[in-house]
């Protein structure tokens, strides 16, 4: 490089490490959550009510709601999650703060993981911890809910990480929310599966470690790989715009 | 005679079809202030975009200090502020959370530098308010405060005098002139008439047909 | 114009490649195909559990198998999308989904004909039916992807990213699904036993995917090239081309 240009340079080196930057992101979104709480709200009545159409719609019988209970709430949790998804990197695209995250001298995967993060905290996390409410309204027994909640504590954060990577590709295109689930269900399925199915599992008094050893390395790969597809797809929708 | 801080070579753009630009090389010299002309539609905000690192659907070279920008990322985003139409601020929160948080991720500032920051843009007793609750023009103020406390030594600045008024435009081509004559570049898109001394232009729509 | 014209070079050299193999692509495909039909419908033996109706597994399974493997193609040309930014990657995928949709529902369709007489119902939660129709999902969000999107520069790269995804999604999907119908339906009858197929029926059903295949060759091709065709339309070398009456 010229010495001249050196000058005026400034090093690359700032003191802001990628994590103190992962944490200004998680934080800010939280803050930003916290002032429009209603939001927050919005899936979790989802959740309850889509639990609440199948006694309804199908069969309120002990026994049907004791058989379908884990599948009927997992479902639940993906469509809540689906739905809030849309929200994830769409304000942020549209009031402009997305352009300036990209161009903050920080791989962009680990922003893009602490903003999912935060998403997961916001929406996944509170599903969880109503589902033991909802598991003893669709007549679970004690240990199957403590089994479902072991499950989606572990499968709600795939489902963010997963979910990021169609909230990025379809960002700022219309119709982007059928769209995102159109691209993100078939990836869910795995997830849906093992979840259920460890429940199911549990009930018939099999044992579980596996399969939620299982789920543990579906987030792992989750955790490491998706970040990356995110910030590749942020990269072409923010190109595109 | 300096070597460029930012160098376009045989840049070419097409979107949707369109061929925005080609053929289009230029020079942003330490100690410079460029405007990006042209009509609407020309690619002005692109041109930024590209320059900036968010548009990656072009061909030709981006030299960066010399070296491919590619090659030199994050020495180029560190050193490089963009500003761009929408200003990055979020509504819900205040100016100086908004400060904060943008500039976060680059290096840390004390909060005393930015509260002068936001005074300095005439936001001095709006600290605690959330930014939704502000003008459109005290909006831009906020994202504008960055120009006080940027030691980025490349600017690239699109439309920032939207919604400003006349003593804030004064303010901003005072900061432009002294960005350049503290050996930086600075480089604007905008309609307002901005006639600085010595200012470089870049004219986009110009002979660019689709003859074959 | 002429400074735009290095970088086409290779959408222009495929066409001319592609003009000159189709027609061998298109007769050997279709002969490997009739071959392996006539021999698999007619001649092959009966199978000693499923009589005739099994003889649907000449065109079943050709059509899984080639469905499959063309999402894997796709992918390996979406690394080349995101990798070289190579034009002819954009055009393969987007050329080459549709037929995929297409391949994996004439699986779906020829594996819920062969479930009638088998199981005697058009569907079962089958663990490979399934999973062919979450294929179907995949492909399905590949095209509605590339439609959503204007700029066919972005489009690709968002597809290639999207189709990336979906192939490291893949295995973990089938063997998931394959997990869970052992859980709901420990004794299905299972369509293909390909382990114990004896050599008669092997042969005509090898004949047929490589037929199939050729054929899938010549018509990726054909799709190619009207893709290039529109794509490079404001070319010199496209509008040459159509003055001269070329093909």
């Amino acid at each position: 490089m010229n010495a001249k240009v050196d000058a005026v340079l400034k090093p690359v080196e700032t003191g802001v490490g990628p994590v103190q930057a992962m944490i200004a992101v998680f934080s800010r979104d939280v803050r930003v959550a916290f002032r429009q709480r209603q939001d927050l709200l919005n899936p979790l009545l989802f959740f309850v009510m889509v639990v609440t159409l199948f006694p309804l719609g199908v069969s309120p019988e002990v026994e049907f709601l004791r058989q379908s209970g884990a599948g009927i709430l997992w479902v639940a949790a993906l469509l809540s999650v689906l739905l809030s998804l849309d929200h994830l990197f769409r304000h942020d695209f549209d009031d402009g703060t997305l352009e300036q995250l990209v161009l903050q001298p920080q791989p962009l995967f680990l922003l893009v993981l602490a903003k999912t993060l935060a998403h997961w905290m916001l929406t996944g996390l509170p599903l969880v911890l109503l589902t033991p409410i909802l598991g003893i309204m669709v007549h679970l027994e004690g240990n199957s809910i403590a089994i479902l909640c072991l499950t989606l504590l572990i499968g709600t954060p795939v489902l963010s990480l997963i979910g990021a990577i169609g909230a990025a590709l379809t960002l700022g295109l219309r119709s982007a929310g059928v769209l995102l689930s159109l691209l993100i269900i078939p990836l869910y399925i795995p997830v849906l599966i093992f979840g259920t199915g460890t429940v199911a599992a549990a009930s018939e008094g099999a044992p579980v470690a596996g399969y939620l050893a299982l789920m543990g390395a579906f987030l792992v790969l989750a955790l490491t790989l998706a970040p990356f597809a995110s910030a590749a797809a942020l990269r072409i929708s923010m190109s595109n715009s | 005679m300096s070597e460029p801080l930012l160098q376009a070579i045989n840049l070419e753009c097409e979107r949707d079809e369109r061929l925005l630009f080609q053929n289009l090389s230029f020079s942003i010299l330490p100690g410079t202030v460029t405007r990006v002309e042209g009509p609407n539609g020309t690619g002005k905000t692109t041109l930024l975009r590209i320059l900036a690192g968010l548009n990656d659907a072009w061909s030709g070279d981006l030299l960066w200090c010399g070296e491919p920008r590619s090659r030199q990322r994050e020495s180029f985003l560190r050193n490089t502020l963009y500003l761009g139409h929408r200003p990055g601020i979020k509504p819900l929160l205040t100016p100086m959370e908004n400060l904060r948080a943008l500039m976060a991720g680059r290096r840390p500032v004390s909060d005393k530098l930015l509260s002068q920051a936001l005074a300095g843009t005439g936001l001095a007793g709006f600290e605690r308010v959330p930014c939704r609750n502000l003008s459109a023009g005290q909006q831009r103020r906020v994202a504008l405060a960055r120009l006080l406390i940027a030691d980025e030594p490349l600017w690239l600045l699109d439309e920032v005098f939207t919604a400003i008024d006349a003593s804030g435009v004064q303010a901003i081509e005072a900061l432009l002139q002294q960005r350049a004559a503290e050996g930086g570049a600075v480089l604007v898109t905008t309609h307002h008439d901005l006639q600085l001394p010595g200012m470089n232009r870049i004219t986009l729509g110009q002979g660019q047909n689709h003859e074959c | 114009m002429w400074q735009f014209f290095h970088k086409l070079g290779s959408p222009k050299w495929f066409y001319g490649i592609a003009t000159r193999f189709m027609p061998w692509l298109l007769v050997a495909g279709l002969m490997l195909l009739l071959a392996g039909l006539v021999w698999g419908l007619a001649f092959a033996p009966k199978d000693y559990l499923q009589g005739n109706s099994y003889r649907i597994i000449f065109i079943h399974v050709p059509t899984a198998f080639l469905a499959q493997s063309m999402y894997i193609m796709m992918a390996a040309a979406g690394v080349v999308t995101l990798v070289w930014r190579m034009k002819l990657a954009d055009v393969f995928v987007k050329a080459v989904a549709p037929v995929g949709l297409v391949f994996t529902f004439l699986s779906l369709f020829t594996g819920a004909v062969w479930g009638k007489p088998t199981w005697g119902t058009w569907w079962i939660w089958d663990a490979r039916l399934t999973s062919m129709l979450i294929l179907l999902f995949l492909y399905g969000g590949v095209i509605a992807l590339d439609r959503a999107i204007n700029d066919e520069k972005s489009a690709a790269r968002a597809v290639a990213v999207l189709v990336l995804v979906g192939v490291v999604n893949i295995p973990i999907i089938k063997y998931s699904v394959e997990w869970w119908n052992t859980l709901h339906q420990p004794a299905t009858l299972k369509l293909t036993e390909e382990p114990s197929m004896p050599t008669e029926m092997l042969v005509p059903l090898l004949l047929s995917i490589a037929g199939l295949y050729l054929l899938f060759g010549w018509l990726a091709c054909l799709r190619m090239k009207t893709e290039i065709l529109v794509r490079e339309q404001r070319t010199r070398w496209v509008k040459d081309m159509i003055m001269a009456g070329g093909r």
